[in-house]
């Protein structure tokens, strides 16, 4: 169902659309590029910021805009740009079909609001000059991965991105555990795009065909097609955060400035469940049905691991990451029973639960980033991210409280916000797949929708844990005694992002529309439109299986509010008066008795963290008489950093200090050795097929 | 065409109605019947009313530390609460605006209920609101996943996930007899039960820190506020049973086409079926002790576990 028709540009200004579009983005990217240049020449000058954000913000919203258009006007595939860049033989390709086209409008939607926010948020960099060249680097990276059109272009672009924000994560260096978050960052980086170089290798096949036309054509063979699948796993879900590989999320997306969290958390996580669609879904040809276990399985795990893992955090941007991995895994859940309908023939289910899953790409960019710079706000209004040191700003920051508010009821998944609808996109597709004949997924996927319901529930404990202890009761110390109201920037940053959320929650018919031709040609169908269906409701499927109108609910809600509120105020009383809270007799009650996030947290860590984290709490009560204090402590293990991360870091040491001797050869045992590899090397290819 | 449409608008604003007018007559007959059990007189059925009455021409006392979210809460608690208890089936099946939200939005629709009341709870600052909120969303977490594993149940037996035809399916006879649907009562009812802060998860009558969720959290509300807080609490125990009661005992539900005549026939069997189930919830809590807060979990968990192999039964068996 293309839509072209309706908005009808004649045939041939499509055509020249078509042409013209790549170019567009280039020059785009080149725009960006200028701005790293200008951030570095004016780093230290004080019109540098306003200067790299106010147009990193306005090239933002252009490129925006016109990929929206592409999406909605269904333009099309556009023509193949190649630049005679890179390598010699294959140039540099760049093609933008729809999926681009919806990414480059979560690309530059996020940059767009991230650049906002700097302009405002950006006036307490105490290192500008550390920020401001890599920024706009950062987006061009972002905007080329997602236009690159074969695997040197996007690997180059994969790079740049990982790089330009690992020079952002390293800006405030000084910073207790910075470095070491760079360090686990560039570590994994590299891993990750080692394993997408070995993905393409393999893509390419013997006839080293690296465009992605190519690609799209040849079919790899089954065996080869699962270790393509288990490479882009790797190495796209590293940088998405998928567990076990999302230990440098929740270290290094903290450590950048606040717009740069935002971005990293809000879109680079998206770029990377770009890079996983196009390879999965576009090049790889039709799955297997047991990629989809793989893929759920993996979605499963990292949605409730990831909210567990934040629900114990007091760290507010820290948490945030954490939450990030938790989405990632909804989204790479979707993905998975998008390829497991695919992989049967269902393609409208298929649709369903890709729609969904991109869906909630959108709505994670949107109230993550939101979250991001509130937590921003907050910090620079206080400096402070210890949530155990906050408390009460929504009386100094009523505004910035308002914003985090709507994107954590929207990341809680609660109706009528946008999290909810592709939450329940998702759990429609789930209840298609009985349908599915393999015994395997039959038993898998109630599980993994027990899994989904579960992250869902732990991620609105987690977030009335993350506002009401940083927002609500009073000041746990005087930083949050002294904030004050974000700027005008940020906060129409924030506000802006909050009304788009709103408007993602009671109007999805139109960016499930806007979704129907990305969804097309990668699974083979898409979802009923939306946009004639009378009262703007969803309908997934068919009218008597399931609907919703988030519209009609947001509308009930309002009115049901408003009326009690008038009739009670009107008929019945209206009277307050102010008084001290219940103190239970012990009066002056100092904000330290007052809940923490770690005691918010405590039933949950009992419920869960026994199992998932090991937890144990020690209590060490003094006699009576005895004056000393009384000490709690909780202990916590990240299992997964024990149980992977230190026995590879122990053995690549351990091997490195038996290897140590190679250091100290004299001349010709080093030429004996380079002659010895060598013909190692070539008996190896000689023996190969 | 337009008479139908007539009539079943009049059924949704009856319906709207109705829930808010019953919703208290059902607590104060369950602690009726609980006083009775206990051999105690017990205060009238009608008392319920009298305190909303009482507690609405008061005036509030705000905490000092309070914000515009405690005073704001009550109002959004009550209207999403009152808003997912219209559009559950009770009298009759032809709701006008059914479609616009599934059992999932209604799941969703308490849950953001709750998320304000939590907020509430820590809002000003005491230990008593951030006990009672640490505790409701540690029994949420595991009841709210427990209720959408059974809404999957009920939507793989009735192809859909809208109440009023899970009802209408349900009511046709069609479906007979499943372990499935077993499992997913037992699981509804227990967090029917949790959900609603009843004996043994939480007790409503009680004022003693040790046991309480519900209570500490509401602790600091106080005149019109606290009405409404009371009346949306009322009106989720009427959900909870109204949703038990159309999917499991649906009968006498009127037709969306349906006579006066039968719409009287529904509104009659609904109060029964509110009177029966009123009646057990009483027998039922004055039968059993309150369990400590850390055993909540385990109870929880079972429902959890009831519903999820109720769904795999339904995964396994059914190919639609």
């Amino acid at each position: 169902m293309r839509r072209a028709g309706r908005t009808s540009p004649s045939a041939r200004s499509l055509a020249l659309v078509r042409v013209a579009m790549p170019a567009l983005f280039l020059a785009g990217v080149a725009g960006f590029l200028v701005l790293g240049i200008l951030g570095l020449a004016l780093a230290r000058h004080a019109g540098g910021r306003p200067v790299v954000y106010g147009a990193s913000a306005a090239l933002s919203a252009i490129l925006c805009l016109v990929a929206a258009y592409d999406l909605i006007a269904a333009v099309g595939p556009s023509h193949e740009l190649v630049l005679p860049l890179g390598l010699p033989w294959i140039g540099a390709h760049f093609r933008i079909d729809a999926l681009s086209a919806a990414f480059l409008v979560v690309v530059n939607l996020g940059a767009g609001a991230a650049s906002l926010f700097g302009l405002g948020d950006g006036r307490h960099e105490e290192a500008p000059e550390r920020v401001l060249p890599f920024y706009p680097l950062f987006l061009a990276g972002m905007n080329l991965v997602v236009l690159a059109a074969d695997a040197f272009t996007f690997l180059f672009a994969w790079e740049l991105m990982s790089l330009a924000s690992w020079a952002l994560v390293l800006a405030h260096h000084r910073a207790a555990g910075n470095v070491r978050a760079g360090y686990v960052y560039l570590m994994m980086a590299g891993f990750g795009t080692l394993m997408l170089v070995l993905a393409f290798g393999l893509l390419a096949g013997h006839a080293g065909t690296y465009e992605f036309g190519m690609m799209r054509v040849s079919a790899p063979g089954a065996l080869v097609a699962g270790a393509v699948l288990g490479l882009a796993l790797l190495g796209a879900g590293s940088k998405a955060g998928l567990v076990p590989l999302h230990v440098w999320l929740p270290l290094a997306h903290p450590a950048a400035p606040s717009h740069v969290s935002a971005l990293m958390s809000g879109v680079m996580t998206k770029v990377a469940v770009y890079g996983f669609v196009r390879i999965v879904f576009d090049l790889l040809g039709p799955p297997d049905w047991w990629w989809s276990m793989v893929v759920l399985a993996l979605g499963g795990i990292t949605a409730v691991l990831g909210v567990l893992y934040a629900l114990m955090q007091h760290d507010l941007k820290r948490l945030l990451a954490y939450h990030t991995v938790e989405n990632i895994g909804i989204i790479f859940a979707g993905l998975g029973l998008a390829l497991a309908f695919k992989a049967n023939a269902m393609p409208a289910a298929a649709a369903l639960a890709l729609t969904g899953a991109l869906f909630h790409v959108l709505n994670h960019m949107l109230f993550k980033s939101l979250l991001f710079f509130g937590s921003g706000a907050v910090l620079s209004a206080t400096g402070e991210r210890d949530m155990e040191r906050l408390g009460g700003l929504i009386g100094a920051m009523p505004l910035t409280a308002f914003a985090f508010l709507a994107g954590s009821l929207a990341i809680s998944a609660l109706p009528p916000l946008n999290g909810f609808v592709s939450e329940w996109l998702i759990f429609q597709a789930i209840l298609l797949s009985p349908a599915l004949p393999q015994w395997g997924l039959k038993l898998m996927v109630p599980a993994i929708g027990a899994m989904l319901a579960l992250s869902a529930a732990l991620a609105a404990a987690c977030f009335v844990k993350a506002f009401g202890v940083t927002f609500l009761g009073r000041g746990r110390s005087g930083a949050a005694g002294r904030a004050r109201e974000a700027d005008r920037f940020s906060l129409a940053a924030m506000l802006a992002l909050v009304g788009l959320c709103v408007l993602c929650g009671i109007l999805p018919g139109f960016v499930i529309d806007a979704l129907a031709p990305v969804a097309q040609p990668l699974v083979g169908g898409h979802m009923p439109a939306q946009a004639g269906i009378q009262w703007l409701s969803i309908v997934p499927v068919e009218e008597s299986r399931s609907s919703y109108n988030g519209l009609l609910v947001f509308l009930f809600i309002a009115v049901a509010a408003w009326l009690s509120a008038v009739a009670v105020h009107r008929w019945a009383s209206r009277a307050v008066r102010r008084g001290p809270a219940w103190d239970c007799g012990f009066p002056d009650a100092s904000p330290a008795t007052e809940y923490t996030a770690g005691s918010f947290a405590q039933p949950i860590r009992r419920v869960f963290g026994t199992l998932v984290f090991r937890a144990r709490e020690s209590v060490d009560m003094p006699a009576p008489g005895d004056m000393r204090p009384a000490r709690f402590e909780v202990q916590l293990r990240d299992l997964i950093w024990e149980l992977v991360y230190v026995p590879i870091s122990d053995a690549v040491g351990a091997i490195a200090t038996r290897l140590n001797f190679v250091q100290f050869l004299t001349i010709q045992r080093y030429l004996a050795l380079v002659f010895v590899s060598l013909v190692g090397l070539l008996v190896a290819l000689a023996v190969a097929p | 065409m337009t008479w139908d449409v007539a009539v079943n608008l009049a059924i949704q604003g009856g319906q709207m109605l109705v829930v808010l007018l019953l919703a208290p007559l059902l607590t104060g007959f369950v602690r009726k019947v609980k006083a009775r059990l206990l051999r105690r007189q017990g205060p009238p059925v009608l008392q319920p009313y009298r305190d909303l009455l009482r507690l609405l021409r008061k005036e509030v006392v705000l905490a000092d530390s309070a914000s515009w979210v405690f005073r704001v809460a009550p109002y959004l608690i009550f209207a999403a609460t009152w808003v997912a208890a219209a559009l559950v089936p009770t009298f009759g099946l032809g709701l006008t605006f059914s479609w616009s939200a599934d059992l999932i939005v209604i799941a969703g629709l308490l849950g953001s209920a709750r998320f304000f009341l939590a907020l509430a709870g820590l809002d000003v600052g005491t230990s008593f609101g951030g006990i009672g909120s640490s505790r409701e969303v540690m029994i949420a977490s595991l009841a709210e996943p427990a209720l959408i594993i059974v809404v999957f149940t009920l939507a793989l037996i009735a192809g859909s996930t809208q109440l009023s035809t899970i009802a209408g399916v349900m009511e046709s006879g069609a479906v007979g007899l499943r372990v499935s649907l077993l499992l997913a009562l037992v699981a509804l009812i227990i967090v029917a039960i949790a959900e609603n802060g009843r004996i043994p998860v939480d007790n409503p009558a009680t004022h003693l820190e040790l046991t309480m969720v519900h209570e500490a959290m509401v602790l600091e509300y106080s005149g019109r506020h606290l009405a409404l807080i009371e009346l949306a609490a009322f009106l989720k125990l009427l959900l909870y049973v109204s949703v038990i009661a159309c999917v499991f005992a649906p009968w006498g539900l009127a037709r969306p086409d349906a006579a006066p005549a039968a719409l009287g026939i529904g509104l009659g069997a609904y109060v029964g079926k509110l009177a029966v189930a009123g009646f057990l919830l009483a027998l039922f809590e004055t039968s059993i002790a309150k369990m400590r807060v850390f055993r909540v979990p385990v109870f929880l968990g079972a429902a959890l576990m009831l519903a999820l192999l109720g769904t795999l039964l339904m995964f396994v068996t059914r190919v639609r």
